[in-house]
C-alpha cells in the first residue's frame, strides 16, 4: 500500500519546510539571474539594501506588503473553504470603483478620518459583489470558481478601462485616470511611525492602511479559528461531504466565504489609491492580486504566515526596483519569475520535499530515543 | 468599399485571429480530456512564442523557431506533469505558477539577450511563416464571388493555419478513432478503471501533457513567426484563457472548438474593425465590451442559460493508485 503522507511536527510543517520551498525556489531564480549574467549574490545584497537599508526603503517596502496582506488573505479565506479563488485582481480593480465613489464624491467635504471608514465599506462592498456571481454560480451550478474569477478579472479590467477613459477621466487631461480627490480622499502617511524605530521616510507612500491590514489578518484569524462560521468554513474545505452531513448549507458558505474573501480584494484599493496616488489610474492593481496566491501558500493560510510573506514579497517588490538601477539586465519582472517559482513549489510541489524530510526527521528521532549501544547491550541482556 | 470586400476582410482576419486560440484550445482539450485541468495553456503559448522568436533570430529559419517552441512549451507541460500528475500537486496551482514563471522569464531573457524592452529583434520574411497560395487561385480568380473567396480567404495562409485546422479533423479522429484515444478520454471519466485493464494512468497522463504542450508551442510559433514578425512582450495577451474558454463553450469536443475559437476569432475581428466605426441604431459599441464579449458569453454558458458544460469527471483530481 502506497503510504499516506504522515504528519509532520508544526513546526516543519509551518516553518521549515516553507523555507525549503523557498530555498529552492529562489536557488532557481538564481540560476535565471546566472542565465542573465550577472550575480544572484550581488543581486541578492542590493535587494535586501534596497528593501531595507533606508527609512523610504521600509515605507515602500510596508507599502507594498500593504497590498500583499489584502490579497493574500482574500485567497486564504477561499482556500479555507477549498475554493482557489484567482480573482483578487478584478476584485481589487472593481473594488477602486468604491474607493472612487468616496473619494470623488466626499474628498472635498469630509476629513479623512470620516471618509476612510465609509471607502472601507465601499471598497469592500463592491469587491464582495465582483466575487458574488462566482461564487453563486460554484455553489448552485457547480461551474468551477477558478474559471469563472479569471474571466471575471478579464471583464473588471474592460470595465475598468471603459469607466477610466470615459465617465471618471478628469477633465482638461489625457491620461486614463481620476481627478485627484480632495484632503478628506487621503489618507495619512505613516512616517511616525517609522519615526518610531529611528527611521527617517520622506517620500515612501506607506500610509494608515497598512495599520486597517494587520486588522484585517487579526479578524481573518478570528474568523477562521474562533467563530462557528470559520468552523464551518473550514469544515466545508476538508471535507464537503462531512459539512453536509452536519447540516451546514453548501451555498451558504461558499456565498458567504467568497463575498468575504472578494471583500478582502476589495479593500486592497484603499492602499494605492486613498493612501499612495489619490486618484484612480489604469491598472493601479499591478498584479498584486496574483501575488496574493504566492503569499497565501507561502504563509500557509495563516493570517501569520501571510503578513511574514506579504512582507517579504514587498522586500522583493522594492528591493527589485533598486535592483533595476545597477543591474539593467534585471526589472521588476524578476519578481514574476520568483513569485512563479514559489507559487510552483510552496503550491504544487508541496509535496516534493515532504516524505523526504519526514523520513529524516524520524530517523532523528529514532537515533535520539535509541539509547547508547553500551546501554543497549546491557539492557538485553 | 462595398459590402462584400469588407465582409471578407473581416471573415478573413476572423481565421488569422482564431488560430491561435483553436491550437491552445485544442492543446487545452488533449489535457483536460485526460484529467489533467491546464489554466497554463497560456504560459506555454506566451514560453513558445519567446522561443520561436528567439530561435529564428539566431538561426533565420521559421521551423528552427517551431522546433525551439514546441521543445520549450513541452518542457514546461512536463513541469506541469511532474507537480501534478507525479507529485500529486494541485492542477490549478502549477497551472498558474507556470504562467508566472513564464511572463517573467520571457522578458528577462528578452531584454538581456536582445536589449529591446523585452522584445525580440524584428524578423525578416526569410526567417517567418509566409502566406502560401493554394493551388488554382490565378485559374479562379476570374470567377466573381467564388474567386475573391478563394484567393481572400480561403488561400494566402501561412502553413500553420491549415495545419491547425487540420488538426480539428485528426483530434476528433484521435479522439473517438484510436485506442489511445479511448484510453485518453477513460482516464479523465474514471482513471480506476484504466488501471483496473491494466494500462499506466501516469504515462497516459504525460503523453496527454506532452500532446498539449506541442500544440501550444506550435501556437506560440504562429503568434510570433506567422502572425507577427518577432516576440512581443506579453504577446499572448490572455489567449490562453480564451481559449480555455472555447473549450469550455466547446464542451470539451474538437468540432465544437474550432466554431467555439472561430466565434471568437471573429468577435475579436469586428471589435477592431468597428473601432471608431457608429453602428445604426445602437451607435458607437465600446471596444471594451466586444473584449469582454468571449468570457461573458462563457460566464452565461455557465450559468447554464445555453446547455450545460460538464467537464471531464475526473478532471482535476490526482489519481491514487491504492490505499
Amino acid at each position: 500500500m502506497s503510504q499516506p503522507f504522515a504528519k509532520l511536527p508544526a513546526w516543519a510543517d509551518y516553518g521549515l519546510l516553507p523555507l525549503i520551498n523557498l530555498i529552492v525556489a529562489f536557488f532557481v531564480a538564481g540560476l535565471v539571474v546566472l542565465l542573465v549574467g550577472e550575480s544572484p549574490i550581488d543581486a541578492a545584497v542590493l535587494m535586501v539594501k534596497g528593501a531595507f537599508g533606508s527609512g523610504d526603503g521600509v515605507g515602500y517596502t510596508l507599502y507594498y506588503a500593504t497590498n500583499f496582506i489584502f490579497t493574500g488573505l482574500c485567497v486564504a479565506v477561499a482556500f479555507h473553504c477549498g475554493l482557489f479563488n484567482i480573482g483578487g485582481e478584478g476584485q481589487a480593480y472593481i473594488g477602486g470603483l468604491g474607493v472612487a465613489v468616496v473619494g470623488l464624491g466626499l474628498g472635498n467635504v469630509l476629513p479623512w478620518w470620516i471618509t476612510f471608514p465609509l471607502a472601507i465599506i465601499a471598497s469592500g462592498l463592491v469587491g464582495a459583489l465582483w466575487a458574488l456571481i462566482p461564487a453563486w454560480l460554484q455553489a448552485k451550478r457547480g461551474s468551477h470558481v477558478v474559471i469563472t474569477t479569471i474571466m471575471f478579472n478579464f471583464i473588471a479590467a474592460s470595465i475598468m478601462v471603459y469607466l477610466l477613459v470615459g465617465y471618471l477621466k478628469a477633465s482638461g487631461t489625457q491620461a486614463p485616470e481620476t481627478r485627484v480627490f480632495g484632503d478628506g480622499g487621503q489618507l495619512p502617511g505613516l512616517g511616525w511611525l517609522l519615526g518610531l524605530i529611528g527611521l527617517n521616510m520622506r517620500s515612501a507612500p506607506l500610509n494608515i492602511s497598512f495599520l486597517l491590514a494587520l486588522v484585517a489578518a487579526f479578524l481573518v484569524w478570528v474568523l477562521i479559528w474562533r467563530t462557528k462560521l470559520g468552523y464551518e468554513i473550514r469544515t466545508m474545505g476538508y471535507s464537503p461531504k462531512a459539512a453536509r452531513y452536519a447540516g451546514i448549507s453548501e451555498v451558504r458558505i461558499i456565498v458567504i466565504t467568497m463575498m468575504i474573501s472578494g471583500a478582502l480584494a476589495g479593500m486592497m484599493a484603499l492602499n494605492p489609491i486613498m493612501g499612495a496616488q489619490h486618484r484612480v489610474q489604469l491598472d493601479f492593481v499591478a498584479g498584486a492580486g496574483f501575488v496574493g496566491i504566492a503569499v497565501a501558500l507561502m504563509g500557509r493560510s495563516h493570517p501569520a504566515g501571510i503578513v511574514l510573506a506579504a512582507i517579504l514579497f514587498g522586500m522583493l517588490y522594492q528591493g527589485g526596483a533598486e535592483i533595476a538601477f545597477d543591474m539593467p539586465n534585471i526589472s521588476r519582472d524578476m519578481i514574476v519569475i520568483i513569485q512563479g517559482l514559489v507559487i510552483l513549489f510552496a503550491g504544487a510541489l508541496e509535496h516534493m520535499f515532504r516524505p523526504t524530510l519526514l523520513r529524516i526527521l524520524q530517523r532523528v528521532a529514532r537515533v535520539k530515543s535509541q539509547p547508547t549501544p553500551a546501554v543497549a547491550a546491557e539492557g538485553g541482556q | 468599399m462595398d459590402t462584400f470586400t469588407v465582409v471578407l476582410q473581416v471573415l478573413d482576419s476572423t481565421i488569422r485571429l482564431s488560430v491561435p486560440l483553436l491550437l491552445a484550445c485544442l492543446a487545452g482539450l488533449y489535457s483536460e480530456r485526460a484529467g489533467i485541468f491546464d489554466i497554463g495553456l497560456e504560459g506555454k503559448m506566451l514560453a513558445g512564442a519567446f522561443a520561436a522568436g528567439a530561435a529564428a533570430t539566431y538561426s533565420g529559419s521559421a521551423y528552427v523557431g517551431l522546433l525551439a517552441a514546441v521543445l520549450i512549451s513541452i518542457a514546461l507541460g512536463l513541469v506541469h506533469g511532474f507537480a501534478s500528475i507525479t507529485h500529486r500537486g494541485n492542477q490549478i496551482v502549477s497551472g498558474v505558477a507556470i504562467n508566472f514563471i513564464a511572463a517573467g522569464t520571457t522578458v528577462i531573457l528578452g531584454q538581456a539577450w536582445f536589449q529591446q524592452g523585452g522584445r525580440t529583434p524584428s524578423l525578416p520574411n526569410a526567417a517567418r511563416f509566409n502566406p502560401i497560395d493554394l493551388p488554382g487561385v490565378e485559374t479562379l480568380s476570374g470567377i466573381p464571388v467564388i474567386g475573391a473567396i478563394y484567393s481572400e480567404l480561403i488561400s494566402g495562409h501561412s502553413v500553420l493555419v491549415y495545419l491547425a485546422f487540420l488538426l480539428v479533423p485528426f483530434t476528433w479522429w484521435v479522439l473517438y478513432r484510436t485506442r489511445f484515444g479511448l484510453r485518453l478520454r477513460a482516464v479523465g471519466e474514471n482513471p480506476a478503471a484504466v488501471d483496473t485493464a491494466g494500462i499506466s494512468v501516469p504515462w497516459l497522463r504525460y503523453r496527454a501533457v506532452i500532446c498539449c504542450g506541442l500544440l501550444c508551442g506550435v501556437a506560440g510559433a504562429y503568434l510570433a513567426t506567422a502572425q507577427g514578425a518577432g516576440f512581443v512582450k506579453d504577446m499572448t495577451a490572455g489567449k490562453g484563457y480564451i481559449a480555455l474558454a472555447a473549450l469550455i463553450f466547446a464542451k470539451w469536443r474538437p468540432v465544437h472548438a474550432m466554431f467555439a475559437c472561430l466565434l471568437f476569432g471573429f468577435l475579436d475581428a469586428i471589435a477592431i474593425r468597428m473601432q471608431g466605426h457608429p453602428l445604426p441604431l445602437i451607435g458607437e459599441v465600446p471596444v471594451q465590451l466586444m473584449q469582454a464579449l468571449p468570457y461573458i458569453l462563457t460566464i452565461v454558458l455557465l450559468a447554464g442559460f445555453i446547455g450545460k458544460a460538464i467537464p471531464p469527471k475526473a478532471g482535476g483530481v490526482a489519481y491514487v493508485k491504492e490505499r
